[in-house]
């Protein structure tokens, strides 16, 4: 299945979050935006949660470095981190060509809706990196 | 972005070609067109394109010129022959470095002698009044500030000077590293230097302020097939990082002196009387307990500014000053000061965001071309 990035929820500090719903429980999968990735330039580290971390929406869930500078990666939702993809760090240049599938980074079991409605739609997070750049 | 910051000769060209432009000492400049990394390997492949004007250019002229830059700088000038670059510092009373600048020794095409020194963009204005101090004592000599009236243009890499033959009716490859001439280029002067702040080998030109667009536009033009790139400021500092050169605010400061910086051979002592002498002969005499060196971390992840160097103990002994991913060797390289007794036992760890890493004390330059 391709994601479409139409479809994403955005946090305002450019992570997407592409949540779904089993057994009457969210779960948000969880990467940061090709718009993102272009300004960060040169992807050279990412350091991963561990799995098991409880985070709330706004806390840092890892670092992401690029050749000039450490840019953290907040989890745009609060719940468990279920699981990261252990690949990413040694293969970050895909993440230039394919952000919104091989690029996801962690997976967050949601345990409440708190942040949610922080989250930007497509066309409004589009308008606000249009208006950043 | 905010309207108080200058724009170079070059602004609507970069921003043409795609730059990302960022505030860098007082100037709208480009981070990078493309990605840091594809224009620092044009550069060491191929040649790149800088816009430099950002960086300050004055002029000396009249008797006395060569005496005011005797006390001025570490280096000594006055012995300097028409054509001839030298890098040097300026220095407080104490030693402590003002800036780190180039010095070229020029003549126009209607024998006028002058001298030109390039200073950092960061300290143009404080340049400027420390010398303006000075010139009571030298009523015969006449010094302008050119930064605005200038454009400067650095080319580096392998193919900078076979190309600049089908631009420029001078043949750069007849200076040698570190010399410098001027020669006319649509009918308007421009100097063109064998200098560089990359680690390869290729000029540096500066020209009229009006003039900068068309050259710009020429050297890419017959550049681009040859695979030239412009290069942003991303691309600049990790070049100069490779090729283990200091930069000002980093590895260079008031509270650093030029031979704890590893400058020593940009400062004539003995015999001479500069700004700083008197403090820098006592500093040879007895050493700072610090050192600049290069380190290598064994680690994915860069060794940033600000990150603490430990001993072996475990006590802090240094900190890092620039630290990179370098392109060339794919893998993070660092510079640092650290206290000369623990350099030479080279068992020295990194404070990685929390993480101790081991480090290995390399010579500099990280890269030499070869």
């Amino acid at each position: 299945m391709t994601r479409d990035e139409t479809k994403l929820l955005y946090a305002s500090t450019h992570e997407w979050a592409d949540i779904e719903e089993l057994d009457g429980v969210k779960y948000a999968t969880i990467g940061v935006s090709a718009f993102a990735i272009e300004q960060l330039n040169d992807l050279v580290y990412m350091d991963l949660p561990e799995v098991g971390r409880e985070v709330e929406s706004g806390d840092e869930l890892g670092e992401v470095e690029s050749v000039k500078a450490v840019s953290p990666l907040y989890s745009p939702v609060s719940g468990e981190v279920v699981e990261t993809h252990g690949e990413l760090p040694d293969e970050l240049e895909k993440l230039n060509s394919d952000p919104y599938n091989f690029g996801w980074i962690v997976k967050v079991k949601v345990s409440n809706d708190s942040g949610m409605d922080t989250l930007l739609k497509y066309e409004e997070y589009k308008k606000q990196c249009s208006e950043s750049a | 972005m905010s309207n108080d910051l200058a724009k170079t000769p070059l602004d609507s060209v970069h921003r043409e070609a795609g730059a990302r432009m960022v505030p860098f000492a007082g100037y709208e400049m480009p981070i990078y067109y493309r990605s840091i990394v594809s224009e620092h390997n044009a550069c060491r492949e191929k040649a790149a394109l800088f816009d430099v004007s950002h960086m300050g250019r004055l002029r000396f002229d009249g008797v006395g010129s060569e005496a005011l830059l005797d006390k001025l700088l570490t280096r000594k000038v006055s012995d300097m022959p028409v054509g001839g670059v030298r890098y040097g510092l300026i220095c407080n009373d104490t030693g402590g470095v003002l800036d780190d600048v180039l010095v070229s020794h020029l003549e126009t095409p209607s024998q006028q002698r002058y001298h030109l020194m390039v200073v950092n963009a960061s300290n143009r204005v404080k340049i400027l009044k420390w010398i303006e101090s000075l010139l009571p004592e030298f009523p015969k000599v006449t010094f302008s500030d050119r930064t605005d009236i200038t454009a400067m243009i650095a080319v580096q890499g392998p193919l900078a000077i076979e190309t600049s033959k089908r631009i420029f009716h001078f043949d750069i490859s007849k200076l040698k590293y570190y010399q410098a001439t001027i020669t006319n280029q649509f009918s308007k002067p421009v100097m063109l230097s064998r200098t560089g702040y990359t680690g390869e080998d290729g000029y540096e030109l500066v020209c009229r302020a009006e003039e900068a667009p068309r050259i710009w536009e020429n050297l890419m033009l017959v550049g681009r097939d040859a695979g030239f790139s412009e290069a942003g400021l991303g691309a600049r500092d990790t070049l100069r990082l490779e090729a283990g050169m200091p930069l000002y605010g980093h590895e260079l400061s008031e509270s650093i002196d030029p031979l704890t910086a590893q400058l020593g051979f940009a400062c004539t002592l003995g015999n001479r009387d500069f700004i700083g002498s008197d403090a820098l002969e006592g500093i040879a005499e007895n050493p700072t307990p610090m050192v600049r060196v290069g380190l290598l971390p064994d680690s994915k992840r860069p060794a940033r500014e600000g990150y603490p160097v430990l001993n072996a103990e475990g006590q802090a002994v240094g900190e890092i000053t620039s630290g990179s991913q370098s392109p060339t060797l794919s893998r993070p390289i660092a510079m640092a000061y650290v206290r000369r007794d623990d350099v030479s036992s080279n068992h020295l760890q990194i404070d990685i965001r929390g993480t101790l890493v081991p480090a290995e004390i390399v010579q500099l330059p990280f890269y030499r071309r070869s």
